[in-house]
């Protein structure tokens, strides 16, 4: 029925099948947008946060996105600025997660806000000081990015392509895209290292505040490096995902395993500065605040389980990558992404929820929180919302070059 | 910093709390809700959702009878200047610079309207002296009548705190100016906490006069930060630099050693603000 819009030489599943696919994640995606909805009109007391959690799940699943998509900027980055021409094969499908966490994140921030309409404030009172404000711009910049780099690709969709301007624009478009990435990637490495900033600056919170480089605590540099070796592994994992549902190969496994080891000694570098920060936060930092760094981790649910869990996933997801056995095997590859994913996830986790629940004055109490269902609902729109723009892409754009090759239809 | 503005001398308002007189009785908490407007729920049972400007903690040794000891330690805004003017927590970053600080009067200011409820502001003070309007401001029926027409009440969404009474201070102001002063006097400007304190425990003033009260009771070393000469004075969490406006007085050790944290090797050594050694 749809076979028109369909590329030319791949197989899609019959529109039937693929409508009863994209109408169940719709109903998940309908509750989100009720939840929403209900955020919006009723007010941010439809979450369980207070005025010690004025930072809590979004914030978390902001920030952990915007690693997660981190993949487009620098997968962009080896192959427009470094080179890597291989990368050619994936670039597209990074870019589409790309935008479809940077525009989750968009959307987050919109509810998280307590006054919506008044989200323009932060470029119009703009505070040069404020990390955040730093966030914001970027932020919205390399969104724009994102978009001229996903334009191309719904102009080569077939009916579409068969208009001569938007042929010659996509086109051109693909002429300047190194242009494009080198943009996004500057504008990258600045707001996924200014939301390390965000937590890294609180210096009224000890668990969270780094010593650093001059106006940039360590964290501005940890989050922009774990953002560019876990973003390509989240890249990787919904590949893999994309061809196990699809029961194709739609990428060659030397790509995979370019951007794989490249992910993987970006992964190596970080862990062992992030096992430096850690130190040096535990051992000078943290008692120059007058804390041991064990009361951080002294509550039943906050232990050293969390520090643990970070650094282990880390650990496994990098030994495994930069090893040639480990990435060729099926199941350690797949393990090793996971991992690297959770790692940074984690990451994200204990410097937003965990920042906030550990007590600073002497007399104050561990603050522990759960999410009302409106914002755990709020959190799975965006990822019913990417299910549903990953799918609908893939069945009518060519985001894959090498599919065509590598399944070739009789 | 410049000490002379181009509307004369800078203040740096700052208050004294003496911690030995506090009796706990809320009072401050009453009077600082009633002057300011500050709505609140017919449920008001989890106090991490209620706004209080003024916040009285009861803290103990945690000791048993019959050592046992407690005091009660109010709470507003500690109005911190930071390392350098205007490096509050808060302030250095809110995005949209709807909160300031004000090297006239030394006021950590939230601007209501300019607030968008990022909450940023929230996550970065260690004192939790911000709270957000969760819901509507609603008040019983009759008693949105008496409410301060000085003060305006804060709309859903946004940020709020204590503000030292700054309305309070524009009126002393627009009353110098109409009686022909530049300067106001110590009386003229006193915050609805500090005249509502039926034991005297709350002080307010410039902790740039010397005349002033609040002066002479911590004598403020303002080349050092305003860190406190007078040895039972205190403020809290003074390690985490944030250089606060808001002093304790405590005459008892472990309430003063109570005011930050230690390692337990700066316990052992006794190393702690109530020792008077420093740190």
């Amino acid at each position: 029925m749809d076979s028109a819009l369909i590329p030319k030489g791949v197989k899609r599943c019959p529109l039937p099948k693929f409508a009863i696919g994209i109408s169940a994640v719709g109903a998940v995606l309908l509750w989100g947008v009720f939840a929403m909805l209900l955020c919006w009109f009723k007010g941010l007391n439809q979450t369980n946060m207070n005025d010690y959690y004025g930072f809590a799940l979004w914030i978390w699943a902001d920030l952990a996105v915007i690693a997660l998509g981190g993949g487009a900027f620098f997968t962009g980055f080896l192959k427009y600025v470094v080179g890597k021409d291989e990368l050619k094969n994936i670039i597209n499908y990074a870019v589409l997660i790309g935008f479809v966490c940077y525009s989750s994140a968009l959307l987050i921030l919109a509810i998280d806000i307590g006054q919506p309409l008044r989200g323009w404030f932060i470029f119009w009172h703009a505070n040069v000081h404020s990390m955040l404000t730093e966030v914001a711009f970027c932020l919205s910049c390399y969104f724009g990015v994102l978009t001229i780099e996903y334009l191309p690709l719904i102009f080569e969709n077939r009916q579409v392509d068969k208009v001569p301007f938007f042929h010659n624009l996509s086109h051109n478009m693909h002429e300047i895209m190194a242009v494009f990435a080198a943009t996004g990637a500057f504008l990258s490495f600045f707001h996924q290292g200014s939301l390390g900033g965000v937590a890294g600056v609180l210096f009224g919170r000890p668990f969270a505040e780094r010593s650093g480089l001059f106006i940039w605590p360590w964290t501005f540099f940890l989050f922009t490096w774990s953002a560019a070796a876990c973003g390509p592994c989240f890249t990787l994992l919904i590949t893999k995902m994309t061809e196990a549902i699809t029961k194709k190969k739609l990428v060659k496994d030397n790509v995979v395993d370019l951007l794989a080891k490249i992910a993987g000694w970006m992964l190596f570098t970080y862990m062992v500065a992030k096992i430096a920060d850690t130190v040096y936060w535990a051992m000078v930092t943290t008692p120059e605040n007058g804390f041991a760094i064990g009361e951080f981790y002294s509550n039943w649910f906050y232990n050293y389980w969390w520090l643990a869990a970070e650094l282990g996933t880390g650990a496994v997801a990098a030994i495994i990558l930069v090893t040639r056995a480990g990435r060729h095997n099926k199941f350690s590859f797949v393990i090793a992404l996971i991992s690297a994913v959770i790692c940074v996830c984690l990451n994200r986790w204990v410097m937003v929820l965990q920042v906030m629940a550990v007590p600073v004055m002497s007399f104050d109490t561990w603050a522990l929180y759960y999410p009302s269902w409106q914002e755990v609902a709020t959190t799975i729109l965006p990822v019913a919302y990417g299910i549903i723009l990953i799918s609908i892409s893939y069945r009518y754009l060519p985001i894959f070059p090498q599919e065509h090759e590598l399944n070739s239809v009789e | 910093m410049k000490e002379e503005g181009k509307h004369g001398k800078a203040n740096k308002f700052g208050m004294v709390i003496d911690l030995d007189k506090c009796t706990g009785c809320g009072s401050c908490m009453v009077a600082c809700m009633s002057e300011n407007n500050v709505s609140f729920k017919e449920d008001e049972s989890d106090k991490r959702l209620s706004i209080t400007w003024m916040k009285v903690y009861r803290i103990t040794n945690g000791k048993k009878f019959p050592d046992a000891e407690e005091c009660f330690l109010p709470r507003p805004c500690m109005h911190c200047e930071g390392e350098h003017s205007g490096h509050s927590p808060c302030v250095s970053v809110c995005p949209a610079t709807a909160t300031d600080y004000s090297t006239q009067t030394g006021i950590v200011s939230q601007i209501y309207t300019r607030c968008f409820g990022c909450r940023y502001c929230m996550a970065a003070c260690p004192y939790h002296a911000r709270h957000f309007n969760w819901w509507d401001p609603v008040w019983p029926e009759g008693m949105e009548k008496f409410l301060s027409p000085n003060v305006s009440p804060r709309m859903r969404g946004v940020v709020e705190k204590c503000s030292f009474c700054f309305h309070r201070y524009q009126l002393a102001k627009d009353k110098a100016y109409m009686d022909g002063r530049r300067e106001i006097r110590e009386e003229e400007y006193q915050t609805a906490c500090t005249q509502a304190c039926p034991a005297g425990a709350i002080t307010f003033g410039d902790l740039n006069n010397k005349n002033h009260k609040v002066y002479k009771l911590v004598k403020p070393d303002n080349k050092h930060h305003g860190k406190p000469r007078n040895p039972h004075a205190f403020r809290l969490l003074e390690r985490l630099k944030t250089n606060p406006k808001v002093y304790y007085l405590s005459s008892r050790d472990w309430v003063r050693a109570a005011g930050d944290n230690y390692t337990v090797e700066e316990k052992r050594k006794g190393i702690t603000s109530g020792s008077g050694s420093g740190h």
